[in-house]
């Protein structure tokens, strides 16, 4: 399979790229991992006129954590790099759960966070794990810097608030108030499936009462959900037996899920409510081991 | 010689964009010119000939056409030539030296790590990475990194024994030469 004839430029400075996408016209759109795009290139669902690719701008590899405790992923972190960050998994436990799940070993060696977050597939991982955890979308464009809420950021299958000469420069998790908790389940009918459904789950909790929750599903909708209502049932209490029932109840419920090849309405939302469940009761456990 | 001023043919003008890209395959420095949506499997097979690398789903999703870049397996067919310039390619034509096999071929040689062998140029070169990074990998290690290149031929059990097998030469070969631990 070939892609159809595109232009092609690699600029060496992130002025260079909005430049040229400033000049696209919304006829140039960005090349990232391309774990995504060059699939639909070759499918010809895409066919832009031209590719900016970003792979060779500098300073945007990274994953550090800032002063304040809060986590920054720039658009050239590959999923790998997430999965081999041993340190992410007391801080920030959703991340570290979900980055082995995403795609298979040799897709996350080029992959991104940030390009799979803009590709918003209703069936990716990290638009999920971002929005549980409250993450935003830092873009650049020609007037400067704006940050975007993930869950405002995403806005409906395949789709993005970003300007046509705009580019994702890094996704910002804030710092956890107190102890991060939370996790990420998916169920996949093979490696390098994508979720039949997924559900993550980010928490803050000050000794054993939690006191911030976001959680949003995947896989069972036409966009990512963000189940952060149902999360509420979580919240200023301990994590108990019927709060867990609670919020699994209000995911299943916010699920809308169809039946297709990787099964049936019913066993999707079923399987929400596994996994929520799962996930809380396993931080329940860690909650009272630690006490 | 270049002229001070030259007009553009119209001709040349509307011509298909080509960008000249080097790349380092196998250790050698190759120049090429290539259309921006060549795919790197297509210039590997068909323009530098190196028809090892296999494309079997062409869809992202085999790993058949498994090489490695700067060291680390990607799927060439789902990466462009032009995004290769300026890094390394391994294909398994890399694999072996002058008059000797790499261990990991070694290893799927002696364990019968192949059937048809279709995919065994992909595994291979998943393997090595593995081994240059992890030179003791767990059974589970071996799995968990082959798990994104499929076997048609299922023959997974042995193909697993077969790094396994090349990890345990490896490292003895590394402590014969006292490197290495
Ligand atoms: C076999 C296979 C299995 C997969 N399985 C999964 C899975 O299980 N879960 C999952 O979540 N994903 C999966 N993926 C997709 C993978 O995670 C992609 O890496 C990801 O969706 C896109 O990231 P990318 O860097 O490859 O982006 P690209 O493919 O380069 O780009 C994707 C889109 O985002 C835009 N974009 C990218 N970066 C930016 C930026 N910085 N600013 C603005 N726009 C940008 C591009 O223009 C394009 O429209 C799979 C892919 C493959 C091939
Ligand atoms: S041919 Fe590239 S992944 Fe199958
Ligand atoms: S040996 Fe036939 S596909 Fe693996």
């Amino acid at each position: 399979m070939y892609p159809s004839r595109f232009g092609y430029e690699s600029p060496r400075a992130l002025d260079e790229a909005i430049e040229l996408l400033t000049r696209g016209q919304g006829e140039a759109k960005i090349l990232a991992g391309g774990q995504s795009l060059i699939p639909m290139l070759k499918l010809r669902f895409a066919s832009p006129e031209m590719l900016v690719d970003i792979n060779n701008l500098p300073g945007l590899s990274h994953l550090t954590v800032d002063p304040d405790g809060s986590l920054r992923v720039g658009a050239l972190c590959r999923h790998s790099q997430l999965e081999r960050a041993a340190a992410l998994a007391g801080p920030f436990p959703t991340i570290a759960a979900a980055a082995p799940l995403v795609a298979d070993p040799i897709v996350r060696n080029r992959g991104t966070l940030v390009g799979s977050i803009c590709h918003a597939d209703p069936q990716g991982d990290w638009a999920a794990v971002a929005i549980a955890l409250g993450a935003s979308v830092v873009a650049q464009g020609p007037s400067g810097r704006r940050r975007i809420p993930v869950a405002d950021f995403v806005s409906g299958p395949f789709q993005n608030v970003l300007a046509y000469d705009e580019v994702a420069v890094e996704v910002v998790f804030p710092a956890a108030a107190g102890t991060a908790a939370g996790g990420y389940l998916k169920l996949e009918r093979r490696v390098g499936d994508f979720a039949t459904a997924g559900v993550a789950v980010g928490l803050e909790r000050s000794g054993s009462v939690v006191t911030r929750a976001g959680m949003a599903l995947t896989g069972v909708g036409g966009a990512t959900i963000d189940a952060s209502g149902a999360a509420q049932a979580l919240v200023g209490g301990e994590l108990t037996a019927d709060r867990i029932a609670r919020a699994a109840e209000g995911a299943a419920a916010a699920a809308k899920p169809r039946s297709d090849h990787r099964g049936s309405a019913a066993y999707k939302r079923h399987i929400v409510h596994t996994f929520v469940t799962r996930i809380l009761t396993r931080v329940a456990d860690d909650v009272e081991r630690a006490a | 010689m270049t002229s001070l001023f030259e007009e553009v043919p119209r001709a040349e003008e509307d011509a298909v964009p080509v960008r000249t890209v080097s790349v380092t395959v196998n250790g050698e420095r190759r120049t090429v010119k290539v259309e921006p949506r060549l795919l790197l499997a297509h210039m590997i097979r068909h323009g530098l000939k190196l028809t090892g690398t296999h494309t079997g789903c062409d869809t992202s999703n085999c790993g058949a056409c498994t090489v490695l870049l700067d060291g680390r397996p990607v799927k060439s067919c789902t990466m462009l030539a032009v995004q290769a310039d300026g890094h390394e390619v391994t294909t398994v034509e890399g694999l072996a030296g002058q008059s000797e096999l790499h261990p990991v071929q070694e290893g799927f040689k002696d364990e019968h790590g192949l059937q048809c062998g279709f995919c065994t140029p992909g595994m291979m070169l998943t393997a090595k990475a593995l081994l240059d990074e992890n030179p003791d990998p767990t059974e589970d290690e071996v799995r968990w990194a082959l798990s994104g290149n499929l076997c048609r031929c299922t023959g997974y059990q042995n193909i697993v024994k077969s790094v396994l097998w090349a990890a345990k030469k490896q490292r003895a070969a590394a402590g014969e030469t006292g490197a290495g631990e």
